[in-house]
């Protein structure tokens, strides 16, 4: 993990000072709403329905024991006990006080943590698959890229006023858990002919409003040029993103406007003007950051050690938690494990701070103090010995977080929604209940299978219900709440759009509506397709067909 | 006058900005000698602004790019760039352009919503004059510059991004 040096530190109190001279002086009266608001923004302070939000940024999904320590001690003095985390891989608290702002920041800043950029019109934080460095199938760890273009976009100077927000995401495994085509940035890792690792750059991703899969701009930029790339193209966005409408801000309407060819061109213009300048990076400096993402001392251990055998053997709760929650690691005799925090009756994400404590401890004893916050809201434990995994599910189970649904139809994704969040058209959290209600028998949620269920409480769609294998999207008609449907997303490599199915239906009907769509998959699957294929195979129809059918 | 901050210090302000300007007989009309004058006016004028002899300077808007006076950047003393409203961030482009891009040397002035809390940023585009908005605090101001002791990126000062320095 990343460990600050003087200079890091340095600008963390800086910043802390500089935010606590401005909450001052907005309180004072010296600023106004409309100035204050961009100021408090980079700083991840929202003002919500019922009190401030405070989103603390997690880069790239990662945190220490002791980190994981400071969020519950926030949580329990600063806010009611619990932290929600985000499809950002960010955490956010819902009821802190505005004049406590600064003094959180201080102490986030003990454990190297803060609220820089996790809002506003400026770069936010980047994100990278939860698996980075442990994935069984990866070209690269990625992590010491995200740390490099962490440091680049921290108080960039030119770039914290653009048209909008703006979302880079980096991933190096096979199957991209991190949404990488659907930011306005996406990197992957690739390796030339001569077997270099370089980039493959997108842009032009996104969802909200108007949701676009991200289109090539460079096949390969060498890793050095990195810094380049990304100045370019950010320079470009800058100068001609749209300012005239913020539902037109965004970087994929300016690709989308220019086409991606123009918009090339101009980037490459960019790119090839300050090619070779200071902001190249030196193998020096990736060395540096690499260093800081190491393996951790692993022992030399055998897959399926006895022990594992055993316990799979006699214990069918944990069998299928393990068949559900765990997954291959590069190491033998490690795997990763999924920490479920989608509990049937708990809001998507939510974590108490006795939770997110005995994750701590957890993560202490079993995967060398570190944890992983993921895009799905849900944790990770990314190094635990396969020995240790009956053990390490008997404690998850005491503190209610051996949900064994990890990538099945409950672990939703779901934003705040309604009940929280000043945007929302509707609630979403109570959406994400009944449907979990809906499926309460393990088995049955087993044979469906790989299923993404993804669901926003309004069209900025933080919820990234354009990408659900079925996405849900809560609208306003005159006053009341209902939920449109759509079907056939993916944030995977193969990434693609859910299309809505037909008119929108009311709160009480999603969890039957959600079943009679199981159904006609279940009905319709060949062999061990899963639902996204089947849908991909036999199209909307059959589906659209059942839900709309008339009772007879 | 509007209070302006100049290589860190509050000077008093030789230029006139002209926010609007129908034809070349306004600078005879405002009277002066240091004009700052918008870009479209300047290119529609340009031999009745040289023949009035004044020392003539030019704005550009944050919709307005610096490749549109390329030929010409170097013979201006100095160069005002204008926030239409602070949030609006494309002026930080246009300033890194002029010095990074045309290696401009002269005076890069923000004008217009030019507030406390994008003074240090502006600074670290290559801005190094900055003519306040009438109620900023000129003091409290001054202290922005010392906002952050150092930063990750390079800046035109500095070319060198921490990563080379640290």
């Amino acid at each position: 993990m990343y460990k600050y040096d003087q200079y890091d530190h340095q600008m963390l109190a800086d910043r802390v000072g500089q935010f606590r001279d401005q909450t001052r002086r907005y309180l004072d009266g010296q600023l106004s709403d409309a100035e204050f608001l961009p100021l408090r923004l980079q700083n991840g302070l929202y003002i919500q329905r019922l009190a401030p939000m405070l989103r603390v940024a997690v880069p790239y999904g990662l945190l220490a024991s002791q980190q994981l320590r400071k969020l519950a001690y926030i949580a329990r003095h600063y806010d009611k006990g619990y932290g929600h985390f985000t499809t950002r891989q960010n955490i956010q608290f819902n009821w802190p006080e505005l004049e406590d702002v600064p003094e959180i920041l201080e102490h986030l800043a003990e454990v190297e943590m803060h609220a820089i950029q996790t809002s506003g019109n400026c770069i936010r934080n980047t994100t990278t698959d939860q698996f980075a460095g442990v994935a069984a199938d990866e070209i690269e760890d990625s992590r010491h890229y995200c740390e490099i273009i962490r440091q680049w976009s921290t108080f960039h100077p030119e770039f914290a006023f653009l048209p909008r927000k703006f979302k880079i995401a980096v991933c190096g495994t096979q199957i991209d858990q991190a949404a990488t085509q659907v930011h306005d940035i996406g990197i992957y890792l690739t390796l030339n002919d001569a077997g270099e690792t370089g980039f493959r750059i997108l842009a032009g991703g996104g969802l909200g409003r108007t949701p676009v899969i991200g289109q090539q701009v460079f096949s390969f930029v060498p890793q050095v040029d990195l810094l380049t790339a990304l100045e370019a193209i950010l320079r470009v966005y800058n100068r001609e993103g749209r300012r005239d409408n913020k539902y037109k801000a965004r970087i994929k309407i300016l690709v989308k406007e220019l086409g991606i060819d123009a918009f090339k061109a101009k980037v490459m213009q960019e790119y090839e003007r300050i090619l070779g300048g200071p902001q190249t990076l030196t193998n020096e400096e990736i060395s540096r950051c690499r260093s800081f993402f190491t393996d951790p001392d692993y022992e030399d251990l055998h897959d399926a050690p006895a022990e594992l055998g055993a316990a799979l053997q006699t214990n069918a709760l944990f069998a299928s938690w393990h068949s559900n929650n765990v997954h291959p690691h590069k190491k033998t005799g490690y795997a990763i494990v999924a920490v479920s925090m989608k509990e049937t009756g708990v809001a998507p994400g939510d974590i108490t701070d006795r939770q997110l404590e005995y994750l701590a401890d957890l993560a202490e004893q079993y995967s060398f103090g570190e944890v992983r916050v993921t895009h799905h809201q849900n944790v990770v434990l990314a190094d635990v010995a396969q020995k240790d995994l009956h053990a390490l599910w008997h404690q998850l189970k005491q503190q209610d977080l051996a949900a064994q649904n990890q990538g099945l139809l409950t672990d939703v994704i779901c934003c705040p929604g309604g009940d929280f969040c000043a945007l929302a058209n509707a609630k979403s959290i109570p959406i994400a209940e009944s449907i979990q209600r809906q499926f309460p028998d393990q088995q049955e949620l087993e044979d469906i299978g790989q299923m993404d269920v993804k669901i926003s409480g309004c069209m900025n769609a933080c919820g990234h219900h354009h990408v659900g294998n079925i996405g849900i999207l809560g609208v306003d008609k005159k006053g009341e709440e209902f939920y449109q449907v759509s079907l056939g997303g993916s944030s995977k490599h193969d990434a693609s759009l859910a299309k809505i199915m037909g008119p929108a239906f009311a709160q009480e009907e999603i969890p039957q509506v959600v079943a009679k769509l199981v159904s006609v998959y279940r009905d319709l699957r060949q062999e061990q397709e899963t639902f996204i294929e089947t849908y991909r195979r036999v199209g909307m129809e059959p589906f659209k067909e059942k839900v709309y059918a008339k009772a007879d | 006058m509007p209070k302006l901050i100049k290589n860190g210090a509050l000077v008093d302000d030789q230029w006139t900005v002209l926010n609007e300007a129908t034809g070349p007989e306004v600078l005879r009309i405002v009277g002066g000698k240091n004009f700052i004058v918008p870009l479209k006016f300047w290119q529609m004028f340009r031999p009745e602004i040289e023949e009035f002899g004044a020392d003539i300077s030019i704005w550009l808007n944050s919709d307005e790019n610096v490749d549109a006076i390329a030929e010409e950047i170097h013979s201006f003393p100095m160069i005002a760039l204008n926030f239409p409203v602070f949030s609006d961030g494309r002026s930080y482009t246009n300033a890194r352009e002029l010095r990074e891009k045309f290696n401009y040397l002269g005076e890069i002035r923000a004008i217009g919503d030019v507030l406390r809390d994008q003074l240090y940023y502006m600074s670290r585009c290559g801005f190094d004059a900055f003519s306040l908005r009438f109620d900023q605090d000129a003091d409290a101001c001054l202290e922005a510059f010392k906002d952050f002791k150092t930063n990750y990126q390079g800046t035109v000062a500095e070319p060198a991004p921490l990563f080379r320095r640290r």
